[in-house]
Order: structure tokens, then sequence, then C-alpha cells
């Protein structure tokens, strides 16, 4: 059985939702197939992914040194 | 030699009840576990540490006085974070570098579809294949040169893995918005991000790969 197609900018409307397993099934087996047949979207969702990966790993701020010791002085003094 | 009892964990509304009687020292172990979540979101919003140290420190501050208007249903991190989140967007409201920005909500521009761009042929996870330090300012700055609005939800979302419930009640926006400005921005950090990953950082290709059949 196959399913119903879907254009490009129904995909992109999707994609962040579906990185997200946040769609429908059957909306999941139509981007399914979609990404087997379209290598543009196939890329923007390998990206997108990507995306998520990296900023959950690389993104890192670190504390100013002292922070800590300078919040609890702050609320001490209130 | 009696067993020293472990030290039991005390509950937040333990913590809270306790900080509401004057014990300030409650407090601060109310707010140590958030202590980062509340740095990360000022300095997400205000792009300068020195800045943000001062709006999460006031924040902090903030819910310490006004802890009795708390709601027990709510969950302390989201309150938390909520202020702190005000807090930074007032300050670059007074802020005259950052007049350019729009901190407003335009809801209107969201109805718009975005299109990715078409180099994208970014298959591979390239943590591995650079430097860490490079990787790490790629995505600061790819993070810094998107919109406000769209920047305090990638960082809610996908750096303080925040639900999309929880990140729509800090901002005050519906479910909806969250998604729609989580896909642009998602989309938006991956323009940015792979033409230096997929491209010059990894292959040293001059040109980016073509996918796009026309």
């Amino acid at each position: 059985m196959s399913v119903i197609e879907i254009s490009c900018l129904e995909v992109w409307r999707e994609i962040s939702n579906y990185v997200d397993d946040d769609v429908v099934p059957e909306l999941r087996a139509r981007m399914e197939a979609h990404f087997k047949s379209c290598a543009h979207c196939k890329a923007v969702l390998d990206g997108t992914k990507n995306v998520v990966k990296l900023v959950a790993d690389g993104v890192e701020y670190d504390l100013p040194s002292g922070f800590s010791d300078r919040l609890y002085r702050r609320i001490k003094g209130k | 030699m009696g067993a020293s009892k472990p030290r039991l964990e005390v509950s937040e509304a333990e913590l809270i009840r306790r900080v509401c009687q004057g014990d300030q020292e409650a407090f601060y172990g109310l707010v140590r576990p958030y202590e980062r979540a509340v740095y990360v979101a000022a300095v997400s919003i205000l792009n300068n540490p020195a800045d943000a140290e001062e709006v999460a420190q006031e924040a902090v501050l903030k819910a310490f006085t006004h802890l009795t208007e708390f709601r027990a249903e709510a969950k302390f991190s989201t309150w938390l974070i909520q202020i702190t989140i005000n807090e930074a967007r007032s300050r670059l409201r007074k802020d005259r570098r950052h007049l350019y920005e729009s901190i407003d909500e335009p809801r209107t521009d969201e109805e718009g579809d975005y299109s990715p761009k078409d180099f994208a042929d970014w298959r591979e996870i390239p943590s591995e294949t650079l430097k860490r330090d490079e990787l790490r300012n790629a995505l600061k700055r790819a993070l810094a040169s998107l919109p406000l609005k769209y920047r305090e939800v990638l960082i809610l979302r996908d750096i303080q893995n925040l639900s999309i419930e929880e990140t729509a009640e800090i901002l005050g926006i519906s479910e909806g918005n969250v998604k729609t400005r989580l896909l642009r921005a998602r989309l938006q950090m991956r323009d940015a991000l792979a033409p230096g990953i997929d491209g010059s950082w990894s292959t040293g290709r001059p040109e980016y790969k073509k996918v796009r059949p026309w």
C-alpha cells in the first residue's frame, strides 16, 4: 500500500517535529517515503538532526569564576 | 560509635516553606541546582558574561523577595527561569546597543515558510572531525546570529532540555508558537553551520556540494 505523496514545503514545515518524534504515524510514513526519494529534504533532515545534537553537546557556557560565592553572599546580605 | 545518618534530601516544598519563615540559607539550597540554568538563560539572551551574571543574580534575588507569590502548582525551576528571561529582556530593552533586535513579538512573520538552503549535504556528525574550540565558537556565533525569539526557544528546548509545555509557559507563548520558532531556529542554525562543517572545516573543498537536481 503506497502512502500519499507529500511536498518538500510540507516536509520542511514538519521537519523539526519529526526530529522530536512529534508527528502522527501517518505523517511520519509520508515523510519517510519522501526522504527516500528527495536528496534535498534528506540533507535538510540530516542537518537538522546534527544541529540538535551539536547544540546539546557543544554549547557550553562556563559559569564565571566565583559566581556561586557572589550569589551566596548577595542572598546572605538580603 | 553511632552510624551517622545520611543527610536526607530536603524537598523543594520544604525549602520554600523554610525560606518563607525567614531561613536565607534554605533559599541558597533551593536555587543552587538551577544556578547554571539561570546563567545560561541570561547569557543566551544578552551574549555578554558580565551582564548575564548581573541579570542572573538580580533574577535570583527577585525570586527570593517574591517567593511568597510562587504558586505551588508551578515548578520552581520554570518560575525562576521565567523571572530570569524577563529580567534579561528588560535589560536588553534598556540597552541601546540592541535597538535593532526585536524583543516584542510580531506574530505575523512566523506564518511565512522558511526555505532551507540547498548546499546541505551534511551527512556526518562532525564533532569528532572538528577541533572542540572551533566547533564551540562556531556554535556560539551561529546562536548569537539568531533573532532573539528563535534563540530563546532553542536554548530552552535544545540546551536546557525543557519540554514544549514548559518552554511555552516560560516565554508566555502558545505551544504551537514554540514549535514554529523551534523549527525556524533549527533550520537557521543548520544554514549557519553547514557551510563551515560540510565545506572548508572538514573536507577542505572550496565549494559546497549542491544536492538539488535543478
